[in-house]
């Protein structure tokens, strides 16, 4: 077990398995054909992404860097958590940038019954230490614990 | 956050809920980076990046109705992203159908939204907003609530004015509040260069491949670029701008840039020069090796590797008409060699509706048509982002169609080759 601090983005507590992508996460690519296509799972469609893609996304701890890819990502991440096809909490290694920040603020502020704990800045040991399938618990103050 | 009283009472609802919301989201959004205060949109017009009636994009409509509803629309009259069909472009029975009565059903009421909203006019519908030719082009310093990857990198850099990366949603907001978050780029600070990229190729780079190497080099910082400029013949002028927006667009997208600075060419650049660059920059150098090794690194994700190219898209981000005046010389000057007189691939050149009204009217126009080339409007990211386009050998030599797609990238030459003298891909 080990734990880590970050920063809260968005607030929340929630226990949830792990699925980890070492490269950023390109939000339109990876949610588009779940949205598109009602898969519940939200199944990651992005085939650039090895980690992923093919994986399930939504009610998993979804462990990344950052996000990349094209700036509708903000209102991708809106709709995912609209539709709960959110991930239970996205865990950011490195500060987080401004399209994932748009998305976990617009859920956050215009959603009222959704709730979706967004931390960064958990450091680079946090992204080489947790694997898939690790049980994840965020509390309320940020801490993030990661068991095997 | 240090709000006037104005902002305040607005956050504080005294202009109503949704503002209310719109502000909180805002303030929100600009403290998690550091913001201390709004400041006022200053552009003449906002871009949108949002264009496309995607089904899948539900609540993003439902919001827009409870802005419209609510009397929120934008303080300013905006472009948006290209429209991500016209019948123009080749697609099966198949793709077709997926198109219109599954992926982009909404796109009709969407552009109702737009409308309401605040369309600059019902043609405004392209990535290559600051175009003379479309017309919403901001000045130097303005301050802009842009999104769309592509054209606020070339707003930043090429313009010299002031724009975060803004997510879509985020884009309309600042444009329906009339403010923005300060920080990033809006800032002095923010706006100055952590890398020195410095250009030893022996030959002028290739904009897209440049622009792929350093975007994934720098990733969201931003380059100070030495050397580029004799490349560039020393000024600013339309080739040089169409050169940068295809370099900026491969920045953009092969990394997260939003600003760069090209020494003696761009317009901070000009005025501050080294000026510009932090203490302790990285430096980064860019020889003809290391864009081989780039070029390289690309992984091809065609299921068939060989399979022999079925389309090929140019113009993401859309060409400019310096750029289709250039190309149809090219082609026409390599068909008559080859003793041909058309393509051999189905080949879109895709531009703004104003660029194309601009180019119809050039005697270029005819000799491209002849030659087999499609021109359109539409969005090729748009078209290639779904299961059935992205199983399609496509070729472009656009390195944004390629990070997002399933599209696979070749230089100018290489695309110049391959439609003129045969499909059989490398």
């Amino acid at each position: 077990m080990k734990e880590f601090k970050g920063r809260i983005v968005a607030p929340g507590t929630i226990t949830a398995k792990a699925v980890v992508s070492h490269g950023g996460l390109n939000t339109l690519a990876s949610f588009q054909k779940a949205l598109q296509f009602g898969d519940k799972n939200a199944t990651c469609g992005d085939q650039n992404n090895p980690d992923l893609y093919g994986k399930q996304m939504a009610g998993k701890a979804l462990c990344l860097p950052r996000t990349i890819g094209s700036t509708t990502g903000g209102l991708v991440l809106y709709c995912a958590c609209s539709m709960k096809r959110q991930p239970a909490c996205m865990l950011f290694s490195e500060p987080i940038d401004s399209l994932a920040a748009a998305g976990a603020v617009l859920a956050d502020v215009w959603l009222d019954d959704v709730t979706m704990p967004v931390i960064d800045s958990l450091g680079e040991e946090f992204l080489s230490y947790v694997k898939d399938d690790m049980t994840i618990t965020v509390k309320e103050d940020g801490t993030v614990i990661v068991e095997e | 956050m240090n709000l006037t009283k104005e902002q305040q009472a607005i956050l504080d609802g005294e202009k109503g809920e949704v503002l209310a919301q719109i502000m909180k989201t805002l303030v929100r959004y600009g403290e998690l980076f550091g913001a201390d205060s709004m400041v006022p949109v200053t552009s003449k017009y906002n871009h949108l990046v949002t264009s496309f009636g995607l089904k899948a994009l539900g609540p993003v409509y439902d919001l827009m109705d409870k802005l419209i509803d609510s009397g929120n629309v934008s303080t300013q009259k905006f472009s948006v992203d290209p429209r991500p069909l016209d019948p123009k472009v080749p697609s099966n029975f198949l793709q077709n159908f997926i198109f219109k009565n599954f992926m982009y059903s909404k796109q009709e009421d969407y552009e109702a939204q737009l409308t309401k909203l605040g369309l600059m006019e019902k043609d405004a519908f392209t990535c290559t907003c600051y175009m003379d030719e479309v017309g919403n082009t901001p000045k130097m310093g303005e301050v802009l609530s842009w999104a769309e990857s592509s054209a606020v990198v070339y707003a930043n850099s090429v313009l010299g004015a002031k724009c975060n990366r803004n997510s879509g949603i985020i884009d309309l907001m600042g444009s329906v509040l009339g403010y923005v978050p300060k920080f990033g780029l809006l800032t002095d600070e923010g706006r100055k260069a952590t890398w020195i990229v410095k250009i030893e190729t022996t030959k002028k780079p290739e904009a897209q491949l440049l622009g792929s190497a350093i975007g994934m080099k720098v990733m969201a910082d931003v380059p100070y670029i030495i050397g580029l400029d004799k490349w560039l013949d020393g000024k600013l002028d339309d080739a040089a701008k169409t050169y940068l927006k295809d370099f900026g667009a491969a920045t953009a997208s092969n990394g997260a840039v939003g600003l760069y600075h090209i020494e003696n060419i761009t317009p901070e650049a000009v005025q501050y020069g080294q000026a510009l660059i932090t203490e302790n920059a990285q430096v980064y150098v860019v020889d003809d090796a290391e864009l081989e090794r780039v070029y390289k690194s690309y992984p091809v994700i065609w299921k068939k590797k060989d399979a022999t190219p079925k389309l090929c898209f140019m113009g993401c981000p859309h060409m400019s008409l310096e750029q289709l005046i250039d190309w149809t010389g090219k082609i026409d000057e390599a068909l008559q060699k080859e003793g041909k007189t058309k393509v051999c691939i189905p080949t879109v050149f895709t531009a703004s509706p104003a660029v194309l009204k601009k180019f119809a009217e050039t005697p270029y126009a005819a000799t491209l048509e002849k030659a087999g080339v499609i021109t359109s409007y539409i969005c090729p990211l748009m078209y290639m982002n779904n299961p059935l386009s992205e199983k399609i050998p496509v070729i472009t030599s656009s390195n944004k169609l390629r990070t997002y797609t399933s599209a696979r990238y070749y230089t100018d030459a290489e695309i110049l080759e391959q439609i003129t003298k045969g499909g059989s891909s490398k």
